[in-house]
């Protein structure tokens, strides 16, 4: 799988090209500014984008705005963004084409390479990578809104994991309950919430992802 | 049009009036009991009567400002320099309030006020309503009032400057009474405005004042800015060394221990590995929160607008914000103080406001950044005292911004900020 990486501190740069390399990644271009992600991404055409949102020459918001382009350019794009602080209005950004391909997470979530890299295969794969930092920001905000406060804290719990982006085999995992189980919670909260029934796991997680972020 | 023009040269001549007679009564009677006061100053009476007698022409020369501005929409600025708060109670203070009182310039440009107040501000005052009787005298005369009073023996009734003697020079009198009084029409609110503007050349402050007044002005923003920046300074410090400092300091040590159980117990190591991991992910959750508290990076990364807007999505109240600032943004400490200045607002009307609604508007025009917080709480909030929004009000200082605050009880609450500024 080939990735183009976009950050600007050599130690972190370094350090997640090493980790992705130990899982067989290849990675196509390691670069350190806006301008030269923009090339890459238009000239290599990569599986998957890892892009840190503050990038020079502007130490604005440079990486965002190109992951974006790109998008645009090409709808679907894989993108994973990395920051050193999550907000709603960056997430709101990247979800708002609903095409999925998206990721976006907390750079502390590279100390837990299993996880990192799994998140990176499923926003490659299509799906999504919420940090749990924006999830559980999204919840407080709805928590007193009746249907989100007739979950039941297990539900709840299912649905902070789904809306990350897991599947339900990693929420089992993780939970450690059963598939059925999961799927029952799920089937649960979509009834709650009056959200229609997906199978294709990415609408559904998006699906719920919209209803949190809605007014 | 014509009858309103009536209406205002009347209520012109009714003010001029009671301008005049202002000048005649309060200004001679305040001008010569602040002679007498100051004169009796040596003998040590004058101590105490003084700051009372100058307090009372202040508020007499203050009321004059507040027709100025009622009247004839002139603002005269008020230029005396304020007390100290730390002034001492008792004759020691008594001497200090008068020592003040007598070396602010503006008290003898007040007293110089009362002088051309009682002469020829008065006098401009009084032709308004004089126009106008003059004119109903003469109108009055040929109309058959000369026949009462003109006595052939005497000469000629002179009006103005008609010898009225008979119906001829009678009609001639009225003429010219409506003469004025068609002129009083047109000049009566002229001549208060003059009086007015006569005033102000009078009492607002000259450059030096004005110089004065905005160097206490900068000293006084300067001393809370130096406040505030130390006082931001010592919680930053104190934040890093029991927070993130004390962390990496438990890491450190645990990784220590990590380096010498790794070969004899390798279970425990890996616990401590965990924990580690742990308090480094805590520390950097707190610098985090740190960074945010002293430039929040989504300021930096996108500007006011959005930072502001990223706020309210963080906020547990459903809030609305609506910005317009094209051309640019602000200057980034503006941009800063302006941003906590809204944080704490918000802060404020989430904590106390009792709201589930709340507005922010905020546009750049006229170089000026205009920002309104509105909830539809239940008010009562103040700007005075030890609140929050005097911490608010003091930080815009430093940038000429002020903040006003419209709370009536059962709400809504709105602040309004005004810091000027240019985009860039």
């Amino acid at each position: 799988m080939r990735v183009v990486l976009a950050e600007d501190l050599f130690l972190l740069r370094d350090g997640l090209v090493r980790m992705l390399e130990a899982y067989d990644f290849e990675i196509a271009a390691a670069v350190e500014t806006g301008p030269e992600l923009t090339r890459a991404l238009a000239e290599l055409e990569p599986d998957v984008a890892i892009v840190d949102v503050r990038l020079p020459p502007s130490h604005t918001d440079e990486g965002l705005q190109c992951a974006l382009a790109a998008r645009k350019a090409r709808p679907g794009l894989p993108v994973l963004v990395l920051s050193q602080h999550v907000e709603q209005l960056y997430a709101r950004e990247l979800l708002a084409d609903g095409t999925g391909g998206v990721g976006y997470l907390l750079k502390d979530r590279v100390f837990d390479a299993d996880q990192f890299i799994d998140a990176v295969r499923r926003v490659a794969a299509g799906g999504t990578a919420m940090d749990p930092t924006v999830i559980q920001q999204l919840l407080s905000r709805r928590a007193a809104d009746k249907p989100v406060g007739s979950l039941t804290p297990r539900e709840r719990e299912v649905m902070e994991l789904m809306a990350q982006g897991r599947s339900n085999a990693a929420i089992a995992a993780q939970l450690v309950v059963t598939e059925r189980a999961v799927a029952k919670h799920t089937s649960n909260i979509f009834a709650k919430l009056g959200l229609g029934v997906h199978d294709d796991d990415n609408r559904r997680v998006l699906a719920v992802l919209a209803y949190l972020d809605r007014g | 049009m014509n009858a309103t023009r009536a209406r205002d040269a009347l209520q012109a001549g009714a003010q001029g009036l009671a301008l005049a007679l202002l000048g005649w009564t309060a200004s001679i009677v305040l001008f010569v009991l602040s002679v007498v006061s100051i004169a009796l100053i040596p003998i040590g009476v004058g101590v105490f009567t003084t700051p009372a007698v100058l307090t009372l022409v202040r508020a007499h020369a203050d009321r004059r400002r507040l027709f100025a501005a009622e009247w004839a929409d002139l603002h005269i600025p008020v230029p005396y320099r304020p007390h100290p708060r730390d002034l001492r109670t008792g004759i020691t203070g008594q001497v200090e309030r008068c020592t003040l009182m007598l070396k602010d310039g503006a008290t003898w440009r007040d007293l110089k006020w009362l002088l051309v107040d009682m002469t020829a501000g008065a006098a401009t005052a009084i032709l308004a309503p004089g126009l106008l009787v003059e004119g109903v005298y003469g109108i009055a005369l040929a109309a058959g009032l000369w026949t009462a009073v003109y006595d052939s023996a005497d000469g000629a009734w002179w009006y103005d400057f008609i010898p009225v003697q008979g119906w001829r020079t009678a009609f001639l009198a009225g003429l010219l009474g409506l003469f004025w009084i068609v002129l009083g029409l047109y000049v009566n609110r002229a001549l208060v405005t003059a009086h007015f503007r006569l005033t102000r050349s009078m009492l607002a402050p000259d450059s030096r004042v004005k110089l004065a007044q905005r160097v206490d002005r900068l000293t006084e923003t300067r001393h809370d800015a130096v406040d505030t920046s130390a006082a931001e300074l010592r919680r930053i410090e104190r934040d890093l060394h029991d927070g993130a400092q004390a962390r990496l300091v438990a890491m450190g040590m645990n990784l220590g221990t990590i380096e010498a159980l790794i070969e004899k117990d390798p279970d425990q190591a890996k616990k401590m590995l965990a924990t580690a991991r742990e308090s480094s992910a805590e520390a950097l959750t707190e610098l985090r929160d740190l960074v945010r508290g002293i430039h929040p990076p989504v300021l930096a990364e996108r500007g006011l607008g959005d930072a502001v807007r990223a706020l309210a999505l963080r906020l547990p109240i459903a809030t609305e914000v609506d910005v317009e600032m094209t051309g640019g943004r602000v200057g980034a400490p503006v941009e800063s103080a302006a941003y906590f200045a809204v944080s704490e607002v918000l802060t404020n009307a989430v904590k106390h406001s009792g709201a589930d609604r709340i507005w922010v508007d905020m546009h750049h025009s006229a170089g000026m950044l205009r920002v309104s917080v509105t909830d539809n709480g239940s008010g009562g909030a103040t700007a005075g005292g030890g609140s929050g929004l005097s911490g608010i009000e003091r930080r815009l200082g430093t940038f000429d911004g002020v903040l006003a605050v419209s709370s009536p009880a059962g709400g809504p609450t709105m602040v309004t900020m005004e810091i000027p500024c240019e985009l860039s």
